[in-house]
């Protein structure tokens, strides 16, 4: 397999051909923030927040799904990444309702702790306050989408890991929503296999088992992935 | 959100297959009926069967009575062209047909042309050349005017490599909208490893006001075929397909009776014209999202998925439908392709400027006189279109505005008329060339609306995949109403600017990174309108009701 060589905020690497630059940057210590990619599951470049600066391309690129080139120069921080991917946490907050004192993954949310890294302390865009459904007709489980960031990881380890391919998204722009099996309720899901999956890897309180109370959502390790890692896991 | 039938396909046209009338023995006159969807709906059909009718009541055994696409000049509809003397009829009703009988009774080839209207003298048409002559239901009638002799000839004198070559020489660039070079692209594909190669022909057609694809669908979809057929045989493919919005029922029929015909005619199908090269074409229909038109989602959709757009790269040249290079074109871009075949990419390349060469298609919209459909060489003034071509601005009142591109392009303030339409041109004064659509703007036009509108478009258009134009798009709408409605702060613009410039960057496809354009472009050469909105509270235009004030939302936290 080929290797190219390049650099990463000045410093010269060394990755295989396929790899990307979030793996190589990972591999090098180098830290970019993510929300919709998850190790083990194909990358969608859909939240943003991995971007970084590639010399010669006319705006910035996903990290997660960018494969690495020969020669590339990369930068992974500046003041303009930081500022847009500042916004882009800020744009989340105010997208739905994400009310950390009383939500059961307070303390271990990954938008939460992106707020905290990228020092979004206040919103200077209007709060949006959508009103949205919350479906708990799962026996085990329930879904609250005013908590949801629709990073469609959900979506991804139901299909690609579970099988069963139970959760897509639905409507489009702003109404875009995550759904069971083309709008059922949850409970009522005829493939839904309750494994669980979806509620592990859903990075907010989204998804959360029944019978936690605020901050108790704790997520538990996530055995089912790490066996799909690197170059078996495609792109979508 | 393809698939064959019936989702979102709206009530079609009335539509019966009109007879064409043709005399036994030689024709001395031929009326030609527009009969493309604009010219339909104001009563084309009735003007068909009349004309049959009328002409045999009078016993005129020498003229015939066709139908065929369009005919340019829209907006006075319904249309009839007497062929042999080039007189246009316009606003023929098909309660009294008298004028255009009385024509036909007498016309000949000997009896001259008629004076050519400023509309049509002025265009120069390659794609267009067969619109409003050839009857689009008929492969003879493409054939007869000189229809698949750029495939046949290359199937027997040219290779694939000699192909490419013409359409490279002739420096095509995409008519979709980005204007990337199509030799360019077709060569990725060549290059590109992979079993199966496919070509797309991109008919989706989303910007509003835009009805330049649909025209060459229904009037001349032969010549779409061939320029895909000409494509495959360049890059290797054996698979073609036409995505095409549902909202076009009269191009999809068309379309269709044109892939039979071409198959009965082994213009399409296996080892065309005796050679080894087999191609065949099939239709998918798409829901009417304008996301759609985008390369990746239209694949995706082609695909069976979800219509929304997967980051680049890969190109589709190098991995598109289902992971094979695939070439997508615009549907002007490849009907520009067997013209070039049949007279040589120098030819092509002779037309035009430096680098944007030959012709573009325009949908001319808007506050202009004539509005329909025209074709001028790259490099063409604006006012040349406006005023040579559009007979100028309705009621002679001054022009403020060209609008551009659709939702991402901008507008260009009078003092651009004179600026040549090129693609670096267009982008240099902060627009786009785009597809094609071209919107006169007068001046009871308020430029902040127009900014307003093409946001909201983006907004109901979004996908939803990525947060930078799902919520900038969403809340940059917000902020556009609040200067429209004058209860805006000046900090309300410096938003808007700052969430443009952050969509523009972080958006994953072109409809994001271009949603904020026509605000910049408004910005650009209106920030007064726009200030007065704010700081006076007044609409110079008087468009916009102006009502209540209101603060600026509240600053919250977590
Ligand atoms: C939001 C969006 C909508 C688009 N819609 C169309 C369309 O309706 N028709 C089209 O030909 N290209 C459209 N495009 C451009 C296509 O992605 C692609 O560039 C084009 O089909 C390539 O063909 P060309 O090289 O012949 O222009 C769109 C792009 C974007 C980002
Ligand atoms: S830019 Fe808009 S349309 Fe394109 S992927 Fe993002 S949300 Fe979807
Ligand atoms: S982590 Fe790369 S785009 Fe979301």
């Amino acid at each position: 397999m080929s290797v190219h060589t390049f650099t990463l905020d000045g410093q010269p690497v060394a990755g295989a051909a396929g790899e990307t630059i979030l793996e190589v940057a990972t591999e090098q210590g180098v830290s970019i923030p993510t929300l919709c990619h998850l190790d083990g599951l194909s990358s969608v470049g859909a939240c943003r927040l991995c971007v970084v600066e590639v010399a010669g391309r006319p705006r910035p690129q996903p990290a997660c799904i960018t494969p690495v080139e020969e020669g590339m120069e990369v930068v992974t921080r500046s003041e303009e990444l930081d500022e847009w991917r500042a916004t882009v946490v800020e744009m989340l907050f105010v997208e739905r309702n994400h009310i950390c004192s009383i939500c059961v993954a307070n303390g271990d949310c990954e938008l939460q702790d992106l707020a905290v890294d990228l020092g979004v302390d206040h919103f200077e865009l209007p709060a949006m306050s959508p009103r949205l459904e919350i479906d708990s007709s799962h026996r085990l489980f329930a879904i609250d989408h005013n908590r949801c960031v629709l990073c469609t990881r959900c979506v991804r380890v139901c299909d690609e890991i579970e099988g069963a391919h139970t959760w897509d998204v639905m409507g489009r722009g702003i109404d875009a929503r995550v759904v069971s099996d083309l709008g059922t309720p949850w409970g009522a899901s005829p493939t839904c296999t309750s494994c669980g999956k979806c509620v592990q890897v859903c990075p907010t309180g989204a998804l959360f088992e029944k019978g936690r109370a605020v901050g108790e959502g704790a997520k538990e390790r996530r055995p089912f992935l790490p066996y799909l890692r690197r170059h078996g896991a495609g792109t979508r | 959100m393809a698939g064959e039938g019936r989702r979102g396909a709206p009530a079609a046209e009335p539509r019966r297959r009109l007879k064409n009338l043709v005399p036994p023995g030689p024709v001395r006159a031929t009326a030609a009926v527009c009969e493309a969807a604009s010219c339909l709906s104001a009563g084309a059909g009735e003007v068909h069967a009349g004309l049959v009718d009328g002409v045999g009541v009078r016993g005129l055994t020498d003229v015939a009575v066709k139908r065929v696409g369009c005919l340019g000049l829209c907006a006075a509809g319904p249309l009839v062209a007497v062929l042999e003397t080039d007189r246009l009829h316009r606003g023929v009703s098909g309660a009294d047909l008298t004028a255009v009988l009385d024509d036909l009774a007498t016309a000949d080839a000997a009896s001259g042309m008629a004076e050519p209207d400023p509309f049509f003298a002025r265009q120069v048409r390659i794609v267009t050349e067969n619109l409003g002559r050839i009857d689009p239901e008929s492969i003879d009638d493409y054939v007869a005017a000189g229809g698949y002799t750029a495939l046949e000839r290359a199937l027997t004198e040219l290779d694939p490599a000699a192909v490419l070559a013409e359409v490279t020489a002739s420096g095509l660039r995409g008519r979709g909208g980005a204007g990337y070079p199509t030799g360019l692209k077709w060569r990725t594909a060549v290059k590109a490893a992979g079993a199966d190669r496919y070509v797309i022909c991109n008919a989706d057609e989303g910007d509003p006001g835009a009805f330049m694809d649909r025209s060459v669908l229904e009037s001349d979809p032969h010549r779409v075929l061939e320029g895909m057929a000409l494509a495959a045989y360049a890059v290797g493919a054996r698979k073609g397909y036409v995505y095409c919005r549902a909202e076009y029922p009269l191009a999809l029929s068309r379309l269709r009776t044109a892939i039979r015909q071409a198959q009965r005619a082994g213009w399409l199908g296996e080892d065309i014209a005796e050679s080894r090269f087999s191609f065949t074409v099939e239709v998918r229909v798409g829901a009417g999202a304008f996301v759609c038109g985008e390369e990746t989602a239209l694949i995706a959709s082609i695909e069976g998925g979800r219509g929304t757009p997967k980051p680049r790269p890969p190109y589709p040249g190098m991995s598109g439908l289902r992971g094979a290079p695939t070439v997508i074109n615009n549907v002007e871009t490849l009907a520009a392709v067997p013209a070039i075949i049949r007279n040589g990419g120098a030819w092509y390349a002779s037309t035009g400027t430096a680098t944007s060469k030959g012709t573009k298609v325009f949908a001319l919209a808007g506050r202009v006189r004539n509005t329909g459909l025209i074709e001028v060489p790259m490099g063409t003034t604006l006012r040349e279109i406006v005023y040579g071509i559009g007979g100028g601005v309705v009621d002679d009142r001054p022009l403020k505005a060209v609008q551009t591109g659709g939702p991402s392009g901008g507008c260009l303030p009078a003092s651009h008329l004179d600026m040549p339409v090129d693609y670096e041109s267009l982008v240099e004064a902060g627009s786009i060339m785009g597809s094609g659509g071209l919107i006169v703007l007068d001046d009871r036009a308020c430029m902040v609306d127009v900014a307003r509108f093409y946001m909201e478009f983006c907004r109901e258009e979004s996908c939803g995949k990525c947060i930078p134009c799902r919520v900038g798009t969403t809340q940059a709408s917000t902020l556009l109403t609040a200067i429209t409605s004058g209860s805006a702060t000046p900090r309300h613009l410096a938003d808007l600017e700052r969430l443009g410039e952050m969509m523009g960057a972080m958006s994953l496809c072109g409809l994001g990174q271009t949603a904020p354009n026509p605000v910049f472009s408004t910005l650009r050469y209106f920030r007064d309108e726009y200030r007065a909105h704010i700081e006076d509270r007044t609409c110079p235009a008087g468009v916009c009701a102006m009502a209540g004030t209101s603060s600026h939302p509240a600053v919250a936290g977590p």
